[in-house]
């Protein structure tokens, strides 16, 4: 087997998680698609850092977690205040900034 | 070219990657979404155990997996059962445009690693000389020490960020017990206990409200979880058949004239079944 | 001592300061402020002028440096004073005068409510005065330009109240702006040319200047002198200006301020002399004036716009001899000196009738004064004899001197400006008998007022009479003074020059001529005002009286050459402004507007849908980038 099926397989979960944001609508299920997102690219920095024989990519995925953990902390905070001001989770509920 | 191990390994681990995503893509409930993700990471780790990650497959399973999924699980909770995501698409078009996106994205991404000169690889085996962990290590405290720090920064950021964002001033003192007992009387909502439910005990009964005296159910006297879920059965119906039946054959068996009382048509009341919201108990809770 | 010259301006611009900003505060001794500033600066003159007298002529013009104003790169301008022979002559009149007008109208305004504010303009107006005449370059006598007109307008509209004194002001300030307008194209003209705008500069580069270009400039000097002095075709404001307090007409537009024309032309004499295309149209717009303000003051009722058509005509004297060039100078100035005394005191003495006759301007109403106001008759009268020229009084040696001038211009034009300022002289003579006449002759003509007031014609009080009798002093001995020994010719030959033209008359017949001229006007005066009696209501009159009632029509012609076309300018730019301008801008507006409306639904405000589009954008990034990679 080529290992460049890793780089397929992250493709394809990428690709799962962008379409997953676009479509459901719990912002925590949201959230839950971005991290995945962020996973796929993890697994193509892994591929990589093994095409490449060092280990700069692995640093990356390492940053990529780091961040990603961030992300997470904050955006769950927002999504708990939204949730007790607007008793609701749903992104399209909160739609103030349209007309 | 990998091992034949490596090869089955991946097909598992591929399927059941691509599984994962989908199952937390396609279930209703956020709860399930999670717990397939979680499966996807562990998916993953393995991956990177194959690839000679080792160091980032632990973390993935210890701090992603165990961590960040966990934190997740906790703020499902903290928004509640409520949260259950209905698949009916609002917005027109949104869900063909966004399928179509995503096809559209993956059969670009994967021609494009397919057309990439991609043939040789290096593998890690003098990387991971001395140990993956330490090769990393040394990457971490020299190369990208600077980063490093910054990341450091960036979580105590974040960190104080949620404090700030999920931290709420107490406007006026906290109420006392003695207080709240008073604004209770004061309000006269419901001062002595509520109905305890199962009167008709025919199993552990939580599920079926009690009766009140003229024979409706008093909806008191079940949990809300339960009545959003839709979980409580309504047995009010038999028993009042069942009453009214008992009735005629005692007046039959005494020889009085039937009950003037007019036989029972319909649940009189109907469950409510919608989330009633309380904001007042939300922001005391 | 030469230190002493800025302190001659920042008295009275101390005294504005306070009055203005001080308030309340100085209510009730405001005026005595005022006039004693106004006095300090007049003995700083009186010191710098014996100073002065102290030096021989080479040396009698100092100057004196206070600070750079402004400097940016080649252009410098300094706040720096020059003091010469022609300034302090300037300085003691206005200081002069000044101090006697802030005395008279402590009695004048005794009862206005506001008088200290009018103090605190005459002593913002003598400030400003005394730094246009000090000033050593034309940027900073171009401030004292401005601050005198600004003086001007705030002191003709004094009462406000009044719409004709407000619209007055107006007036005056408008016209003199474009006045002020020559004078700030004069300066940039000498900029460009000399690179400079001091006195010294500008006349030192001068005679390197083609003619042409100094031509332009003494043009717009003469228009800047045209607005300030009223002289035609800027005349039309002198007239309505009598709206202000007596007093102001006295000292702003009859002595002082009105003669910074005279004073510019006279001060730019270097330029003018290098130019006598420009020198030609100052000798014209001169005679011009003194016949079209001699002719506006006989028809006139009202006795301030009568002695302010008398004020024109007496400046139109003073321009002419400005345009003759050095032969007439020496004879400007001394004339607008002397003016300065009797037409500041027939002023007065105007106020002081109409003091005690319940504010009457009509001549028509007056009548058999002089048995009620002794002193201001017997003031007045000397004013009077002075203004027609009454052998060895003071209009006498001046306006000879001018006549003779005009004669020595030599060739046809000088015998046409002598036989102008003859005729002049004649009127001058008819139309001052008439007031004369008109106000303290004949039977009374008093009428009651609006209020139904009797008059009662008294003398007025000492603080008013006394500055009279100062002035007609000066009004019979001045002109004597300056001409005994022609002292005051070689007093300013220093800074005018000096020539003589050869007269085709000699200086004997020309004086005999002007006598004869200035009898036959006060005999017709008398023949028509004197001997038969004068009917309250105006008679309709010749046509050129009519006309001459309506200033000669001046402002009519204004009002059909500038005013009306330039209405109808405005009111097709504003046509082409809302049609055109507006159209196009409300059009560009209605357009975005409509398009914003509907470019606006892409905008649903759900997180998803941009979302998708950063998705569907990131798609076509990525294909494109796939695609360019494969070709």
């Amino acid at each position: 087997m080529n290992p460049v099926n890793y780089l397929y397989l992250s493709a394809l979960l990428f690709t799962i998680g962008a379409s997953g944001v676009l479509i459901r609508r719990n912002a925590i299920v949201l959230f839950m698609c971005v991290e995945l997102m962020l996973n796929a690219s993890n697994l193509a920095l892994v591929t990589f850092s093994r095409l490449h024989g060092n280990l700069d990519g692995q640093i990356i995925a390492f940053f990529t977690m780091v961040v990603a953990a961030a992300e997470v902390v904050v955006g769950l905070a927002i999504i708990v205040s939204i949730f007790r001001s607007r008793h609701s989770a749903s992104v399209d509920d909160s739609n103030l900034m349209k007309l | 070219m990998t091992s034949t191990g490596e090869a089955v390994q991946f097909w598992i681990i591929a399927v059941l990657a691509v599984g994962g995503a989908l199952g937390m893509l396609l279930t209703k409930k956020a709860v399930h979404s999670a717990l397939c993700l979680a499966a996807t990471m562990m998916a993953l780790a393995v991956c990177y155990f194959a690839q000679g990650a080792v160091f980032l497959g632990v973390v993935q399973i210890v701090v992603y997996t165990g961590a960040i999924m966990m934190l997740f699980l906790f703020v499902l909770m903290l928004v509640g059962v409520t949260s259950a995501d209905s698949l009916k698409e609002q917005l027109k078009g949104q869900r063909i445009a966004a399928v179509l996106c995503g096809l559209g994205f993956g059969v670009l991404l994967i021609a494009g690693i397919a057309n990439a000169k991609l043939s040789t690889f290096a593998g890690l085996a003098e990387a991971n000389a001395e140990g993956n962990v330490q090769g990393l290590a040394r990457l971490l405290f020299t190369d990208y020490v600077w980063a490093f720090e910054l990341t450091g920064a960036l979580l105590i950021t974040a960190a104080i960020g949620a404090m700030v964002l999920t931290h709420r001033e107490h406007v006026r003192a906290p109420l006392t017990q003695r207080q709240l007992a008073a604004q209770r009387v004061k309000d006269n909502i419901q001062l002595p206990p509520l109905p305890a439910p199962g009167v008709y005990a025919r199993h552990n009964a939580v599920d079926i409200p009690a009766l009140l005296p003229d024979g409706t159910i008093s909806e008191d006297s079940v949990m809300n979880t339960l009545r959003e879920r839709g979980q409580i059965r309504d047995v009010s119906r038999d028993m009042l058949d069942r009453m009214a039946e008992l009735e005629a054959s005692t007046a039959d068996w005494l020889g009085r004239a039937p009950s003037a009382r007019p036989p029972v048509t319909g649940p009189r009341k109907a469950l409510e079944t919608t989330p009633k919201t309380k904001p007042e108990q939300e922001e005391q809770a | 001592m030469n230190s002493l010259i800025p302190l001659l301006v920042a008295a009275p611009l101390l005294g504005a300061t306070l009055l203005l900003l001080g308030g309340r505060l100085f209510d009730r001794y405001g005026h005595w402020l005022g006039t004693a500033l106004a006095a300090t600066s007049f003995g700083l003159g009186l010191a710098l002028f014996s100073d002065m007298l102290g030096r021989d002529a080479e040396h009698r013009s100092v100057s004196q440096y206070l600070y750079t104003w402004i400097e940016v790169g080649d252009f410098k301008a300094d706040v720096a004073f020059q003091l010469d022979q022609l300034s302090v002559t300037f300085v003691l009149l206005i200081t002069g005068v000044g101090t006697l007008i802030h005395i008279y109208s402590m009695g004048y305004m005794a009862h206005d409510p506001r008088r200290r504010r009018f103090f605190a303009y005459l002593n913002l107006f003598l400030a400003a005065m005394l730094l246009l005449v000090l000033a050593d370059n034309y940027l900073l006598l171009y401030a004292g330009w401005e601050g005198v007109g600004l003086a001007s307008y705030l002191l003709i509209g004094f009462w406000q109240h009044k719409p004709s004194a407000a619209v007055a002001a107006k007036k005056a300030f408008l016209v003199n702006r474009v006045g002020d307008l020559g004078l700030s194209i004069a300066i940039m003209l000498m900029f460009v040319e000399f690179g400079d705008f001091t006195f010294s500069g500008v006349f030192g580069a001068a005679d390197q200047a083609s003619e042409g270009k100094l031509t332009a400039i003494a043009l717009m000097l003469l228009l800047a002198a045209c607005g300030k002095s009223a002289q035609v075709p800027l005349q039309s404001w002198l007239g309505d200006a009598m709206e202000g307090p007596t007093p102001v007409s006295a000292l702003i537009h009859a002595a002082t301020m009105v003669t910074a024309g005279v004073y510019l032309i006279t001060r730019s004499s270097v330029i003018f002399n290098l130019a006598p295309d420009a020198q030609t149209v100052v000798v014209v717009v001169g005679a011009v004036t003194l016949l079209f303000g001699a002719i506006v003051g006989c028809a006139k009722d009202d006795i301030k716009k009568a002695l302010a058509g008398s004020t024109m005509s007496q400046i139109g004297y003073m321009v002419l001899a400005a345009g003759l060039g050095p032969i007439g100078y020496a004879f400007a100035i001394m004339h607008l000196v002397t003016h300065g005394f009797f037409k500041a005191g027939l002023f007065l003495g105007a106020g002081s009738v109409m003091h005690g006759m319940n504010d009457e301007v009509n001549m028509r109403h007056y009548g058999g004064l002089r048995k009620y106001m002794p002193v201001t008759f017997v003031t007045f009268g000397l004013g009077y004899l002075a203004i027609i020229g009454f052998p060895g009084l003071s209009g006498f040696f001046s306006k000879d001197q001018i006549i003779e001038a005009a004669f020595a211009k030599g060739g046809t034009e000088g015998w046409i400006l002598g036989v102008c300022t003859l005729v002049g002289a004649a009127v001058t003579a008819f139309y001052m008998t008439r007031v004369m006449l008109l106000t303290f002759f004949g039977e009374k003509r008093w009428q009651t007022d609006d209020e139904g007031h009797e008059p009662h014609p008294h003398e007025s009080p000492a603080v008013m009479t006394l500055p009279m009798v100062v002035l007609a002093f000066g009004s019979v001995f001045a002109g004597g003074l300056f001409a005994w020994n022609e002292s005051f010719v070689d007093w300013l030959e220093p800074v005018t020059g000096l020539a003589h033209g050869d007269s085709p008359l000699n200086a004997t017949t020309v004086t005999l001529l002007t006598s004869v001229c200035v009898l036959a006007g006060v005999l017709l005066s008398w023949l028509m005002y004197g001997r038969s009696s004068v009917p309250v209501v105006p008679p309709v009159g010749s046509l050129l009286t009519r006309a001459a009632r309506r200033d000669l029509l001046q402002d009519d012609f204004n009002h059909a050459v500038l005013v009306r076309p330039g209405s109808a300018l405005a009111a097709s730019l504003v046509y082409l402004d809302s049609k055109a301008v507006d159209g196009f801008v409300n059009g560009l507006a209605a357009a975005i507007g409509g398009i914003s409306g509907r470019l606006r639904r892409i905008q649903t405000g759900y997180v998803r849908t941009y979302a998708l589009s950063m998705f569907g954008g990131t798609l076509v990034l990525v294909a494109t980038t796939l695609l360019m990679r494969s070709v």
